[in-house]
């Protein structure tokens, strides 16, 4: 076995561990954020080894930096008790992710039986800044400057939502 | 290459740990009593010896080593265990991509002072600073006591606050440098520009030749100073040390997310924030100050001068010892800078912090990005 497999196998088994304590923990969700962490960074890992190291930096920053920050941050400024959320009340909800999860579960099964095509070679520069910055601005500045307005929209409507008095 | 790497990892660390955190925490207490004007640290000795109280950062680390360990009742253990760890691990690994040194080749081989040196190693250091908020925000949390969890709640706050700044705070360094790569960036600024260098490509007007000698090394210090000033701002309020002391506050929540902590698990915190200072000093070196480069006196003329009298081999190997002692100069240099502003300056509120992100860094650091864009714009094609 290399290095190379050996560790997606590590950061596999990682991202799936800490996926699973995020969601079986129904405790405490501080505990079950942290595992969200875990399994960000970990997936983050497997997208080094996929040579998308920009994804994985962003990866780290955008939702292992800011976002489960944000999540710790309102959980923790909550203080929620454990039995706010009691488990098995939700009837409806659970069926649909059980269908939902299903029907993942199929295609997973479809494409794992399904031939993989051949691997191509990595173009030169792959995941490289230039290249992603060269294929935001050119071929999708339009869904980037759209992002941005939405983005700003959001921006001025969470000022708006937040602010008692507007002057 | 394992071997390579493994040794610059240790030189890294020894330099680190074994030299810098200890006698900063000694620096620390002198400069301190300097400025107040007091005599500090003295009383340590060895068999009499007090070596102007050299020996404290011994004495505080075997203090700390032999306390016991103390976990408060009601906290969540593996968590209060775990978050020390978690703080100090990112402050270490974010050194792995600092160069400190240039390229150099021993015949024929290749020769890079930096561990590992990826095309995205600025952002790499941001992401794993943004792993350590959890160390901050974890110890507050587990420790079940309310100032903890002020401190912790404040931490998160601030950090995802001063990261937004941190990011827009070099964007104007990227674009001057062209890349994100540290060892590039300390690259390039082995050179110098004209002062008045503008004047020409923008106006046209032919510069007398004694002009040229007014010039500055292109260090990122002269092309971005209200980034430098911006980056330093936000790096010393990423490491939450006063004059941004806002998680631990000890006037106000007492000692915020570590108050629960004793022995070498407080001394951890301690540690990570000392290796901060250094990781910020050291960043800083590296993209605006130079990083191991001698100003005005470029790689190639060095060796090209030392060479023609002593042989190429001797003039690399001497080059790369000046380069890497330049480089831990400049590194102290922003050491004692961030001591004295950290015993001059008082401390913030809560709401200052958070206005000075928000309201000033913010939009000054947008603005840079454009007035630098602009700029560029204006002189392309020119040394600047």
């Amino acid at each position: 076995m290399t290095v190379p497999i050996f560790l997606f196998y590590a950061f596999a088994v990682i991202s799936i561990l800490g996926s699973l304590g995020m969601v079986l923990n129904t405790r405490n969700t501080v505990t079950s954020a942290m595992s969200l962490v875990v399994t960000m960074v970990a997936l983050a890992g497997i997208y080094v080894l996929l040579e998308a190291h920009i994804v994985a930096v962003f990866q780290i920053m955008v939702y292992g930096g800011a976002i489960v920050v944000l999540f710790l941050f309102v959980v923790m400024l909550l203080n929620l008790s454990t039995d706010e959320f009691r488990p098995g009340r939700q009837r409806l909800v659970k069926l649909g992710a059980m269908l939902l999860g299903l029907i993942v579960l199929a295609a997973l099964l479809r494409v794992l039986t399904t031939a993989l095509p051949a691997a191509q070679p990595i173009p030169e520069g792959f995941g490289g800044f230039a290249q992603v910055g060269i294929a935001l601005y050119t071929d999708y500045v339009l869904l980037v400057e759209m992002s941005g307005l939405l983005l700003l929209a959001a921006i001025v409507g969470a000022l708006i939502l937040s602010k008692r008095k507007i002057d | 290459m394992l071997t390579e790497v493994l040794i610059k990892t240790l030189f890294i660390m020894a330099v680190i740990v074994g030299a810098f955190t200890p006698l900063i925490t000694w620096i620390e207490r002198k400069q301190s009593a300097m400025m107040q004007d007091r005599i500090g640290a003295n009383r340590a000795d060895i068999a009499g010896i007090r070596m102007i109280g050299l020996f404290h950062p011994l004495a505080d680390i075997l203090k700390l080593i032999t306390k016991e360990d103390v976990v408060p009742l009601g906290a969540n253990r593996a968590m209060h265990l775990l978050a020390p760890l978690i703080a100090v691990v990112p402050a270490l690994a974010a050194f792995a991509v600092i160069p400190f040194g240039g390229v150099y080749s021993f015949g024929g081989k290749e020769l890079s002072l930096v561990v590992a040196d990826p095309d995205w190693g600025l952002l790499y250091i941001f992401a794993i600073g943004s792993i350590a908020t959890y160390g901050t925000i974890m110890a507050g949390w587990s420790s079940n006591n309310n100032w903890s969890m002020l401190g912790g709640l404040r931490a998160s706050a601030q950090m995802i606050s001063y990261e937004v700044t941190l990011g827009l705070s070099v964007v104007g360094v990227f674009m001057v440098f062209h890349t994100l790569k540290l060892s590039d960036m300390a690259l390039a600024q082995d050179s110098s520009f004209r002062l008045l260098g503008f004047v020409e490509v923008l106006f046209g007007l032919p510069l007398p030749a004694w002009l040229d000698w007014l010039r500055l090394p292109s260090w990122g210090i002269f092309l971005q100073p209200l980034g430098f000033l911006m980056f330093l701002c936000t790096m010393m309020a990423e490491n939450k040390r006063p004059p941004f002391d806002i998680p631990e506050g000890e006037s106000e929540i007492i000692a915020g997310y570590h108050l629960e902590y004793s022995g070498m698990r407080f001394g951890l915190f301690f540690m990570s924030e000392f290796i901060g200072v250094v990781v910020i000093a050291g960043l800083v070196a590296t993209i605006f100050l130079g990083g191991w480069s001698i100003p005005f006196l470029p790689q190639e003329t060095i060796i090209g001068v030392i060479s023609s009298v002593y042989g190429t081999g001797f003039a690399t190997g001497l080059c790369l010892i000046l380069h890497v002692l330049t480089f831990f100069l400049k590194v102290i240099v922003m050491i004692w800078l961030q001591m004295a502003l950290r015993w001059t300056l008082p401390r913030f509120r809560y709401d200052q912090v958070m206005d000075l992100c928000w309201k000033v860094l913010l939009p000054l650091s947008i603005a840079n990005v454009f007035v630098t864009a602009l700029v560029m714009l204006l002189i392309q094609g020119g040394q600047a």
